[in-house]
């Protein structure tokens, strides 16, 4: 099929932080009306090659061309007089200001004031269009993550972009959310804009573009002219410059119980409250939780990791009762965990890595004596894990912070590990993560499992709780509305208990 | 007692209220469109004290009060860009730039102020502000006398209120002064200069909290005296945080200091000599604690306050 001239092209954009070379003579284009997957695995260079075409970082080396001619972009205000539009990974917005203020920042007013009737007219105009409507006169700290997503998109139609650039907008939605922004996409690039969708899901990526790019370490890896005809596999190797073969779980023989809840109850502090949750995993076994976020999952994490009392209801962890409810006495007790946010309640992003991969346990023996740490035995410690995992980093010294997500995520999961947990507790594990980091992640579960440790797996990717999980529970409400075998369990199945629909299987 | 309570609630009770306040407001207004860009200036203090000077001395050479008003608005905005420049352009901390530009600026107008006038047996002075009743208004019983019938910058203060609350809700560069100090990243993205903005707020900032300096030296006192700012500069600071970063608040916040303020004088020269004057002088300060105590629980700081900005950092 002949396309159309090119919207956008970028021709030999190199780009280096320091000694990391993130992007080298990348060379692409956009048609108009055209949806352009680019896949790449974690700092591949997707993210920085789409902040030099919008102008918020200055390449090295390259030029960009807008429907044929050169131009140069030094800010992203000459970005959108270009006609380019981003979306970013973490969305910029003011979570204060109202969905208005954050649509009309930088926007001209009206003999001296903001516009806002004119603001009004075209949110509405561009929400009917595209089926993207908002509620103006809300905070954007009160919109869901989803309605985030939509204010940055009409963001950039408002400002008259040509060419939308989305990095991993699919990476926070819910499996239901993704279809109203794809349908979204689908109608823009019908009335002739040009897309830019990254993400590592592969077959996201084969349902929405019509072209891809592949980035590995900042080049170009291979193109793929007819995705929809591509298999996951070919895709994943062009990414990871090797084949991704799925992990088997094999059979098991779970053992005996090693953590159970008996109606287990909280009162609503944050978020959904959990009302008679029974469950019990055994060794060998992994349990999945299944459910829309907001639905008790994060209280029930809490509560297994020790971060949250119950009001009502028992807690066991190998064999024996949970009386306090401290991180430290449920640790003691053998359970690791590894949180849903990362940065936040994983790790201390502005300390060494040592420090973070060491902090559960910095009383323990290992890593203090009288009331002193014992720096050399937690560098050494953190020095083997890093290599043991092979976590990308410069050393044990690195702040946390600069670490990419799967590398944090490695560096979380051998910290726990190193201690033989007979329960793990991880939420949304590969959340982020390209294909490889999660083919890793999921390996180490496996392996776990064989060693007879019990895992929880909290997430909402059902794909993924049906390859690794033996059985799954729903959750709906704050209640456990069901456990299928995942032998017995199917997508659909489980999408229909997780909207409340199906009582227990 | 009642005698005590009459004395205190004279009709110049309510004019010394608005006359105490007018400074603060000014400072008030300044500090918050500063720390609405994201740029704490803990400079607020020395700056204050610098644009008293020099609108107190381009008075008293040239005679014109008004030159002396332009020349501390102008000394205010240099101080506030140059404390953008640190803080802003070089990303360097607030705090220690804040401080620092306190001290340099007490230190210079000192200096300069001996370097001009010497040490005269009699104190320079100035022809300074007089009150300007305003016709058919300042005949409002009670009111008139107390608001209509003040020194014009008094008049300045209670316009600027509305005005700093129109520009910072109303118009587009409120708007972006708003965002960068909410999240730059989302400015920068939006194509609103970041830097720039700053650099616009905290000089504004500065300007006003220069007309706070000048209402001191040439309509409240009428000299330049080295405890002159004694303060009001950081209760500016406590204000602009009780005011919740809004200017309707954050002057009602400066009203209400200078309620406690003009009661703790009257108590001073009132029957209650037997208590020592200083524990009058502490009022307003116990009050602006305790207030910030109670009502700043909830207030919640732009987020980007404090933040420096630089564009490729991660
Ligand atoms: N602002 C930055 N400062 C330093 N290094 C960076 C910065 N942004 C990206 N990098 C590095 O550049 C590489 C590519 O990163 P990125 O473009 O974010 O990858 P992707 O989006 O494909 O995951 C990584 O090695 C990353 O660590
Ligand atoms: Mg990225």
């Amino acid at each position: 099929m002949p396309r159309p001239a090119p919207l956008i092209e970028m021709r030999g954009i190199s780009k280096s932080f320091g000694a990391v070379k993130a992007n080298e003579a990348v060379d692409l284009s956009v048609a108009p009306g055209e949806i352009l997957g680019l896949l790449g695995e974690n700092g591949a260079g997707k993210t920085t090659l789409m902040n030099v075409l919008f102008g918020a970082y200055a390449p090295d080396a390259g030029e960009i061309l807008v429907q044929g001619r050169p131009v140069t972009i030094n800010s992203s205000a000459d970005a959108l007089a270009a006609g380019i539009g981003m979306v970013h990974q973490h969305f910029h917005l003011a979570p204060r200001l109202s969905v208005l203020e954050n649509l009309l920042i930088g926007i001209p007013g009206k003999s001296g004031r903001i516009d806002r009737a004119g603001g009004l007219a075209r949110l509405g105009e561009i929400g009917r269009q595209h089926g993207l409507t908002l509620d103006p006169d809300l905070p954007v700290s009160a919109l869901s993550v989803g309605e985030q997503q939509r204010l940055e998109i009409v963001k950039a139609l408002f400002r008259g972009a040509r060419l939308l650039i989305l990095d991993e907008p699919t990476a926070v939605l819910a499996p239901t959310e993704v279809d109203g922004l794809f349908s979204a996409l689908r109608s823009m690039a019908a009335q002739g804009l040009g897309i830019i969708f990254i993400s590592h899901k592969l077959n996201e990526v084969r349902a929405l573009t019509h072209r891809c790019v592949v980035l590995r370490h900042g080049r170009v890896a291979g193109r793929v002219d007819a995705p929809a005809s591509t298999t996951s596999s070919e895709m994943a190797r062009l990414m990871c410059g090797h084949e991704i073969v799925p992990p088997a779980r094999g059979p098991s023989t779970p053992g005996a119980a090693v953590l159970t809840l008996d109606d287990i109850s909280t009162s609503r502090h944050s978020g959904m409250a959990l009302r008679d949750v029974s469950l019990a995993v055994r060794a060998g076994e992994i349990l999945g939780i299944a459910g829309v976020s907001g639905n008790g999952q994060r209280a029930l994490a809490e509560v297994i990791s020790g971060v949250r009392a119950p009001d009502a209801g028992r807690m066991t962890i190998a064999g024996k009762i949970v009386s306090r409810f401290s991180p430290r006495e449920v640790q003691a007790l053998g359970l690791g965990r590894i949180p849903e946010d990362r940065m936040t309640t994983g790790l201390v992003t502005n300390l060494p890595l040592a420090d973070s991969m060491v902090l559960p346990r910095i009383g323990t023996d290992a890593f203090s004596r009288n009331g002193l740490l014992r720096p050399d035995a937690i560098r050494a410690f953190a020095e083997a894990q890093i290599k043991a995992y092979d976590i990308r980093c410069p050393g044990p010294m690195t702040r946390a912070g600069a670490l990419s997500g799967g590398n944090l995520q490695k560096a979380l999961l051998a910290r726990e590990l190193a201690f033989d947990p007979k329960v793990l507790i991880v939420s949304q594990p590969t959340r982020g993560l390209d294909i490889g980091a999660a083919r890793f992640i999921h390996e180490k579960f496996l392996d776990m499992r064989a060693k007879g440790c019990g895992i929880i797996v909290l997430g909402e990717d059902l794909e993924e709780l049906l390859m690794l999980c033996d059985r799954i529970a729903v959750m709906y409400e704050g209640r456990i509305v069901g456990t299928l075998a995942s032998a017995d369990a199917t997508i659909a199945r489980l999408g229909l208990m997780m909207t409340g629909a199906e009582g227990h299987g | 007692m009642s005698v005590v309570l009459e004395q205190i609630f004279q009709v110049g009770f309510l004019a010394a209220i608005i006359r105490i306040a007018t400074p603060l407001a000014f400072a008030t207004l300044g500090e918050m469109f500063s720390e609405r860009a994201g740029v704490l200036n803990l400079g607020i203090e020395g700056i204050m004290l610098l644009s008293a000077m020099t609108g107190f001395t381009a008075t008293n050479l040239s005679g014109s009060l008004w030159l002396g008003v332009l020349a501390a608005v102008v000394t205010g905005a240099l101080m506030g860009a140059l404390h953008a420049l640190f803080t802003v352009a070089l990303g360097l901390s607030q705090h220690v730039c804040g401080i620092g530009v306190t001290l340099f600026s007490s230190g210079l107008a000192y200096f300069l102020y001996r370097l001009i006038f010497g040490q005269q047996s009699v104190p320079p002075s100035i022809k300074s502000f007089e009150t300007l009743p305003i016709p058919v208004l300042s005949d409002i019983p009670v009111l008139g006398p107390a608001v209509f019938n003040q020194f014009s910058l008094v008049y300045m203060a209670i316009l600027a209120v509305p005005l700093a609350a129109f520009v910072l809700y109303r118009t587009p560069w409120g708007l972006s002064v708003r965002m960068v100090g909410e999240n730059p990243r989302a400015a920068d993205s939006a194509g609103v200069g970041v830097i720039a903005t700053r650099f616009q707020a905290v000089i504004l900032g500065g300007a006003l909290m220069g007309l706070a300096g000048a209402f001191l030296s040439m309509a409240q006192f009428n000299a330049f005296t080295f405890g002159l700012v004694s303060g009001r500069g950081w209760v500016a600071i406590a204000l602009v945080v009780f005011g919740r970063w809004d200017p309707w608040r954050s002057a009602g916040a400066a009203l209400l200091f200078a309620f406690v303020d003009a009661l703790q004088l009257r108590m001073q020269a009132s029957g209650l000599g037997h208590i020592p004057y200083e524990a009058f002088l502490m009022l307003p300060f116990i009050f602006t604690i305790v207030a910030m105590a109670v009502m700043s629980r909830n207030a919640v700081a732009p987020s980007a306050l404090l933040k420096p900005f630089r564009r490729e950092e991660r």
